[in-house]
């Protein structure tokens, strides 16, 4: 049993601590926000260059070489800032196909380009009907030669509008609710009969309403099996949510320490607002919330790698649960320790608790996941 | 990185497991199964069996009496005991009083103490809280004034866990009434069959007789029965209380329980079918499942952080994470069963009956279903929980003095 970051893990930390520190100053993320396409141009440039881009890809592939520690490792640094760029659906959902679904000559097609910062991933999953049941799926994919046909409308596709390659899911047999008969597709998104609505999302996100008219695609544009699509989506979420996990540890972190802060320098009736005692005891809650959760995204991330799916399943909804429950804590009391200067888009207090918020809602909250545990017979087996 | 245990301490693992599925009598672990207590006698059984196979004292160095194990083995050792379950070492002796004596005591106490509380040949209570010194201990007031070669105590002790099986009572005595609160305070231990104690029973919300007053009137004590400086008790107390980095956790306890719970759930009916059915009911088991695997992730922390610092005393602020989350599922989890009984966790004994609950069921089995044995009891008693070991609010205090900077 050891927690602590190797020599290389911890130099990782290091140089995108400071890259962050430098360029994702609280001023800095506004004035990104402020761009034509909601981030940074000039991050992704220096993401690409520290390796972040490429993280979770074999070396020999064009990757970094990474695994699933080094991506929590950048993940928590990601959420403390709560950065913008396509990082996560690019690299931790898009990268997760590519290494667990996608076949040799797919990957050298993409992973090189991902890497330098060329090509940005999303996944189009969600759909009117499905909120958060990865495996409801009325998007058709019809098989027209040896090629595809697809069909259906994609919503909430996180970083839709500035995606060049999309990751679909569409139906390829059975019913809408069907487990099987799913297929996974890379779409490009300037291929004919793909149409792309870019909007914000309340977090400071992007996210696109992507429709699919008769799009055409080759054989080669499957992941994996054409009907048997969905445990690679499974286990691709599982490892989006141990990444989401450490991204939001990160911004609890981050949300707690500005709270202290706060509390530290902040006079009202003559003496700092944290000598009142009724401010300390929340503090030290959100302290509790905070430690349950960093130790839940390391066992997610320990969790994230097992090879039993149903096993994996469970302990990545206890994950989940317990990253929602934190993050609401956390996020509120961040707000109502500081009082009205949170409630405004000038500080940076209301933004982590919008992060947080949305973060728990990435792939299913707390509250679904707590379903899917509990209908699964929870952790502990009965006496 | 690596967050799983080792090969060697999953080895660890199955050995603890085989000796105690071999070598716990089978009437203490079938009472514990029913969430009992074990009586005095199966716990002195029990400890004496560990002590023979060197692990009476999972804490202590080699050279004591202990087994000389790592943070890691320790916790594996005590978590396999609460999930069979089987009774832990006795706290009083192993992790209170035995420790301060292993520090702070002389030659001829440790000669004289440790090797019969290993084997539980005495019994130690602890003499800490007063009426008027609870949250805050050094408000203490009972006195020991030198007189030849005795110390005479005067005062009341109260909260005395089991001080009706005590062979021996450790107490913290105000030995410097000038001196500042925290100083002037010396670490006394006391036959407790010494002239002048008497322990009066305080029988707890749900009928239990589990804590006492003690009270001293002119009791002589031998001057060498001191430990360490006088009037620098404190340091002891200190050291006592800081002492247990992941005691309050009680993982395996929680699990064990929780697996229980869910036995009763599928044997219970509500609205027609199992309540282990319940998507309500179960929802609130499943949370508390979900903080429980939090907490043990951050005792393994706590662990991985020990065993890189061995020796180390420095104060985490796990500490008190792991008192106010573990103390919180232990509750929740007590609560949960009551729920889960229904109407027979509320069966009780008659106020002076010897044996309470459990003798009415005995004598009746259709009264109540075994499983259901004092639950709403359990449930009033574990209040206590957050309330024990500086509360649960102290713990925050802590935090925010300590750790957070306010």
């Amino acid at each position: 049993m050891d927690f602590d970051l190797s020599e290389d893990q911890r130099l990782l930390q290091d140089s995108v601590s400071r890259l962050l520190g430098d360029k994702y100053g609280f001023e800095n993320r506004k004035a990104y926000l402020k761009s034509p396409q909601g981030w940074s141009t000039e991050m992704w440039a220096a993401y690409a260059e520290l390796g972040l881009l490429g993280l979770p890809f074999a070396e020999a592939e064009g990757g970094f070489g990474g695994g699933a520690e080094e991506v929590m490792i950048v993940a928590e640094q990601m959420g403390k800032h709560i950065t913008l760029e396509p990082w996560f659906t690019t690299v931790v959902v898009g990268g997760g196909f590519l290494r667990h679904g996608a076949n040799a000559a797919q990957r050298a097609a993409l992973v090189p380009q991902i890497a330098e910062g060329k090509l940005k991933l999303a996944f189009a999953h969600n759909e009117k009907q499905s909120r958060y049941d990865l495996f409801d799926v009325a998007t058709t994919a019809t098989k027209d030669g040896a090629g595809w046909v697809l069909n259906g409308a994609k919503g909430m596709v996180i970083h839709g509008d500035s995606a060049d390659v999309f990751i679909v899911t569409a139906r390829t047999a059975g019913g809408q609710r069907d487990k099987s008969g799913i297929g996974v597709f890379l779409v490009d998104a300037k291929a004919a009969g793909v149409s792309v609505k870019g909007f914000a999302t309340v977090d400071g996100q992007r996210a696109a309403q992507v429709a699919l008219s008769n799009v055409k695609l080759g054989a080669d544009a499957v992941l994996g099996d054409a009907a048997g699509g969905l445990p690679l989506v499974d286990r691709v979420v599982d490892e989006a949510i141990a990444a989401l996990a450490a991204e939001a540890v990160g911004a609890m972190e981050a949300a707690h320490l500005m709270t202290l802060e706060y509390l530290k320098t902040r006079q009202q009736f003559g003496r700092t607002i944290g000598s009142f005692q009724a401010l300390q005891h929340r503090s030290a809650d959100m302290m509790v919330a905070l430690e349950q959760a960093r130790s839940m995204a390391f066992f997610g991330t320990m969790s994230a790698q097992d090879d039993d799916a149903a096993a994996r399943r469970k302990n990545m909804a206890a994950v989940k649960v317990q990253i929602g429950r934190s993050s609401r804590f956390v996020g509120q009391q961040t707000v109502q320790l500081h009082g009205g200067i949170a409630m405004t888009m000038e500080y940076a207090g209301g933004h982590y608790f919008k992060r947080l918020t949305a973060n728990d809602g990435a792939f299913g909250d707390a509250d679904h996941w707590i379903r899917v545990l509990t209908e699964a017979g929870g952790l502990v087996a009965a006496a | 990185m690596d967050l799983r245990w080792t090969d060697e301490e999953k080895a660890f693992r199955a050995e603890v497991r085989s000796f105690i599925a071999a070598n716990l009598p089978a009437e203490t672990h079938a009472r514990m199964k029913q969430g009992k207590s074990p009586t005095k006698a199966q716990v002195v059984q029990w400890q004496q069996i560990l002590n023979k196979r060197g692990w009476a004292a999972p804490e202590w160095p080699k050279e004591h009496g202990g087994p000389g194990w790592t943070t890691a083995q320790r916790y594996i050792f005590r978590e396999e005991l609460m999930l069979a379950p089987a009774p832990s070492p006795l706290g009083f002796n192993i992790n209170m009083c035995g420790p301060v004596i292993i520090a702070f005591g002389n030659k001829e106490q440790k000669e004289k103490f440790l090797p019969r509380m290993l084997n539980l040949d005495d019994w130690w209570c602890q003499g800490f809280s007063e009426p008027g010194a609870g949250s805050d201990l050094a408000g203490l007031k009972t006195r020991a004034v030198k007189e030849g070669d005795f110390w005479i105590v005067n005062g009341q002790k109260t909260w005395t866990t089991l001080a009706q099986h005590a062979d021996w009572i450790f107490l913290l005595v105000r030995t410097d009434p000038t001196a500042k609160k925290q100083e002037g305070i010396s670490f006394l231990l006391v036959d407790m069959k010494t002239p002048g104690i008497t322990v009066r029973p305080i029988i707890t919300i749900e009928g239990g007789h589990e804590v006492n007053e003690v009270f001293f009137d002119d009791v002589k004590v031998p001057a060498e029965n001191l430990v360490g400086t006088e009037n620098r008790g404190w340091d002891c107390a200190k050291y006592l209380l800081g002492n247990e980095r992941f005691g309050q956790a009680r993982v395996g306890a929680s699990r064990e329980r929780i697996a229980r719970l869910k036995k009763i759930a599928a044997e219970t009916y509500d609205n027609g079918k199992p309540l282990s059915q319940d998507v309500g009911f179960m929802t609130k088991v499943t949370e508390i499942e979900v903080e429980l695997q939090a907490l043990e992730m951050t005792v393994m922390r706590v662990i991985a952080t020990a065993m890189k610092n061995p020796g180390s005393n420095k104060p985490d602020p796990t500490t008190s994470v792991l008192k106010i989350k573990g103390t919180e599922i232990q509750q929740g989890v007590s609560e949960l069963l009551m729920k889960a009984a229904g109407p027979y966790a509320w069966v009780d004994g008659d106020p002076d009956m010897e044996g309470g609950t459990e003798q009415v069921v005995a004598e009746d089995p259709d009264i109540a279903p075994d499983w259901a044995f004092g639950l709403a009891g359990i449930y009033f008693n574990w209040r206590k929980q957050s309330i024990y070991g500086g509360s649960n609010e102290i713990q925050r205090n802590i935090m925010a003095k300590a750790f957070l900077g306010l």
